[in-house]
């Protein structure tokens, strides 16, 4: 119910606030562009401090003279940023009154993932009458959170409730300036999520954005800061199996973490927004800036990634390994079909002694899809015995897709030890009519031989994500052998 | 069961089998024996329904159907198995995943119900022990770096786990030392059974010491062109498939 207080407060807030168009209440979307005044009337119908509003501000005016980078292996038409709009109030998008009014081909994929209906409803933004089951999941689930003293909240909440802490922790990991698409969303970032877990503490469960009450509210730049203190542990859970419903092409959202002296967090992320036709008409373009902070000694931070959608994908979430026996990991899936078109791989960048890292990426490309492993390996001249391994392995679906492996290696220390492998290979067709033999028809042939190339890394998921995931996997190569 | 009848095949456009008839009942196990290159892969192949292998005349008739109008899963959910020479191996799938997977594709096809992971080890672990097939090998991934022993082992296991009505063995010998033979032979005569025909390939006599024949053919350059009792393999073994295919001449 805070929730609703919180959405009155700042609607109210908002109508004090008077630019040109804000005096009108009604309107739940800024104009089309991107202008300080957008960035004001963004701060303003989130009721953010002043300091808040100066950083976004900051972020604004150093995006105005960026360049869009261009050296990753994706082609996309020019986009016009000042074509967009940049806030659109939650309630802006109507309703659905029931699924009938919904795309068949989304129920279907739901269907094949299992979720419950009263999900798929909420999924897909159909009006949900009922208490759903998943309201009083939350409420128990706070209860417990707020026993260990974890915070978990939307970054809104936590810029007004826990300033200090956001204030002490925001942009130390990705700065403002970091990159084209990391301060366009410190200037326009519509929501996103806050954890805070305390001096010690082991959070008691895994941390969901699915089980945070609007959570399907946080928007196309999302922005999430999580910060583990001295010596505890947390596991994140980003995204849903279930493809979004969503308008918006362009996504730019900012991850964060900092894991302090023996701190631990795990980040796992499903990632299936809508890939586009099978034409390659359409889809989600996703530029996303992940980085982790292993700020303390003997702190780790893992990465797991599974992504199936977007149209493009361009993301390498990173491990800045600062402190002494510090470790980062980065496990990765990567699956482009049709004319998707994915750039992904991680930075591991060894700034303490004995720091270690691993990476795991498995990149799969069916249809047209191009498939980009891109990462770095930096030794730096402090980080005595660092060590790094990295496994990249390919598999290709046909004849028409692409797998590209560019590793970046720098080491200025002669005690590093860094180790690179990569494969590439096909779904080879004798293992495809050892299955059909066996009565495997042919899209669960391939899925389970996917599933087999991608086991290392599923392996890394909680337990009930890795069994969607593996559905997912499936769901995602349909079609792509016939 | 098995009506083959002047069929005809061929790979990447070349004519391997031209014009083999062959009839097997339920209840009969008929070896076709045959020196490299004659064709007797290509007709286990063709009878499985791998992709490329082109049948240019003939017809199949299986339980009465037209078993070239179904594709290789369908035949398989039907009860048509092949125990492959050259198991293939599938890294990062266990070999317990991919026998449920396998067997509740069938099941499903016959519109039975599936099984859980718990259902499924029951059975296996039933016809596990007799083939020496252990747990530890069940958590490997689907036969990967199994010797030569272990993956035929897991082929006859394949065939206890799914009960087919048609089994096809193709070499299954090859590869085996003796005491692997017996094991993998007793595992075949065990499934033996008037509502199951069996069709077994192989190069040499050896095999068939231990499972004994209903009936022999004798495969060269892509015809049958010898039939007999099971005496046909002793034949065989003395006098040597060069002998045989003069006598044919």
């Amino acid at each position: 119910m805070a929730a609703v207080e919180t959405r009155e407060k700042v609607s109210a807030l908002a109508e004090k606030y008077k630019y040109g168009f804000v005096t009108d209440i009604e309107m739940e979307r800024a104009p089309r562009g991107l202008s300080e005044d957008i960035v004001r009337f963004i701060s303003a119908k989130k009721g953010e401090p002043d300091w808040m509003l100066e950083w976004r501000l900051g972020a604004y005016c150093r995006w105005t003279g960026m360049r869009e980078p261009n050296w990753a292996r994706v082609h996309y038409p020019r986009i016009d940023y000042q074509n967009a709009y940049y806030y659109a109030a939650p309630k802006n998008t109507p309703a659905k009154q029931s699924l009938d009014e919904v795309d068949p081909k989304l129920l279907e994929t739901y269907n094949k993932l299992g979720i419950p209906l009263s999900e798929q409803k909420l999924l897909a933004g159909v009006a949900v009458d009922a208490v759903f089951d998943s309201v009083s999941v939350a409420t128990t689930f706070k209860e417990k959170l707020n026993e260990a003293g974890v915070i978990f909240c939307p970054i809104s909440e936590a810029i007004r409730d826990y300033p200090e802490l956001v204030r002490k922790y925001l942009g130390t990991v990705v700065p403002v300036t970091d990159n084209f698409f990391a301060t366009l969303n410190s200037a326009v970032f519509s929501d996103g999520t806050f954890v805070y877990v305390p001096k010690g503490v082991r959070c008691p469960m895994e941390l969901s954005t699915y089980f945070r009450i609007n959570a399907s509210e946080t928007g196309q730049f999302e922005r999430t800061l999580i910060v583990a203190d001295e010596g505890a542990y947390v596991s994140y859970l980003e995204g849903c199996t279930a493809p979004k419903r969503d308008e918006n092409q362009l996504h730019a959202a900012v991850v964060e973490l900092v894991a302090l002296d023996g701190a631990e967090i795990k980040y796992s992320t499903v990632q299936n927004w809508y890939p586009g036709d099978e034409a390659g008409k359409g889809g989600i373009y996703n530029f996303v800036t992940k980085r982790g902070d292993c700020r303390g000694r003997d702190s780790k931070i893992s990465w797991t990634q599974v992504e199936t959608g977007s149209a493009i994908t361009w993301k390498y979430p990173s491990c800045i390994l600062r402190g002494d026996n510090s470790v980062g990991e980065f496990y990765s899936i990567a699956i482009a079909n049709h004319f998707q078109q994915a750039d992904t791989g991680t930075k591991m960048l060894h700034l303490g002694r004995n720091t270690r890292s691993r990476i795991v990426s498995k990149g799969i490309s069916a249809g047209r899809a191009q498939n980009t492993y891109r990462g770095l390996v930096s030794v730096h001249p402090k980080a005595a015995n660092a060590r790094n391994h990295t496994q990249c392995d390919s598999l290709l679906i046909g004849k028409q897709c692409g797998a590209h492996t560019v590793p970046y290696i720098e080491s200025r220390n002669p005690s590093a030890r860094i180790e690179h492998e990569a494969t590439t290979s096909k779904i080879a067709e004798d293992q495809l009519f050892y299955c059909l033999q066996r009565g495997i028809g042919q899209e669960e042939a391939v899925a389970l031989i996917v599933n087999g190339f991608c086991r290392e890394v599923l392996q890394q998921l909680p337990m009930e994500f890795a069994v969607e995931a593996q559905k997912l996997v499936g769901i995602s190569l349909e079609g792509s052998v016939g | 069961m098995l009506e083959i009848t002047d069929l005809h095949a061929a790979v990447g456009g070349k004519e391997i089998l031209k014009g083999v008839s062959l009839t097997v009942n339920a209840g009969e196990v008929h070896a076709i024996m045959g020196p490299n290159g004659s064709g007797k892969s290509t007709l286990s192949y063709v009878l499985a329904g791998r992709a490329g292998y082109e049948i240019t005349g003939g017809t199949i008739r299986y339980r009465g159907e037209d078993l070239t109008a179904l594709a290789p899963e369908e035949r398989a959910a039907k009860g048509v198995f092949l125990a492959m020479q050259y198991p293939v191996e599938i890294p990062g799938v266990t070999t317990l995943t991919f026998l449920k997977t396998a067997l509740n594709a069938q099941r499903r096809a016959r519109g039975d119900s599936e099984l859980d992971a718990m259902g499924v080890l029951k059975r296996v672990r039933a016809k596990a022990a007799e083939l020496k097939v252990s747990e530890e090998m069940l958590k490997r991934p689907l036969n990967v770096g199994f010797s030569g022993g272990e993956k035929k082992r897991l082929e006859i296991l394949q065939m206890a786990l799914f009960e087919p009505k048609l089994a096809i063995l193709d070499e299954t010998d090859s590869g085996l030392d003796i005491d692997a033979l017996k094991l993998v032979a007793e595992g075949v005569n065990a499934l033996r059974s008037p509502e199951r025909a069996m069709l077994v390939i192989t190069h040499y006599q050896r095999l068939l010491q231990y499972i004994v024949p209903d009936r022999v053919h004798v495969l060269s350059a892509g015809r049958i062109i010898k039939e007999g009792g099971a005496e046909l393999a002793h034949e065989l073994e003395a006098r040597g498939y060069e002998g045989i295919v003069k006598d044919a001449a």
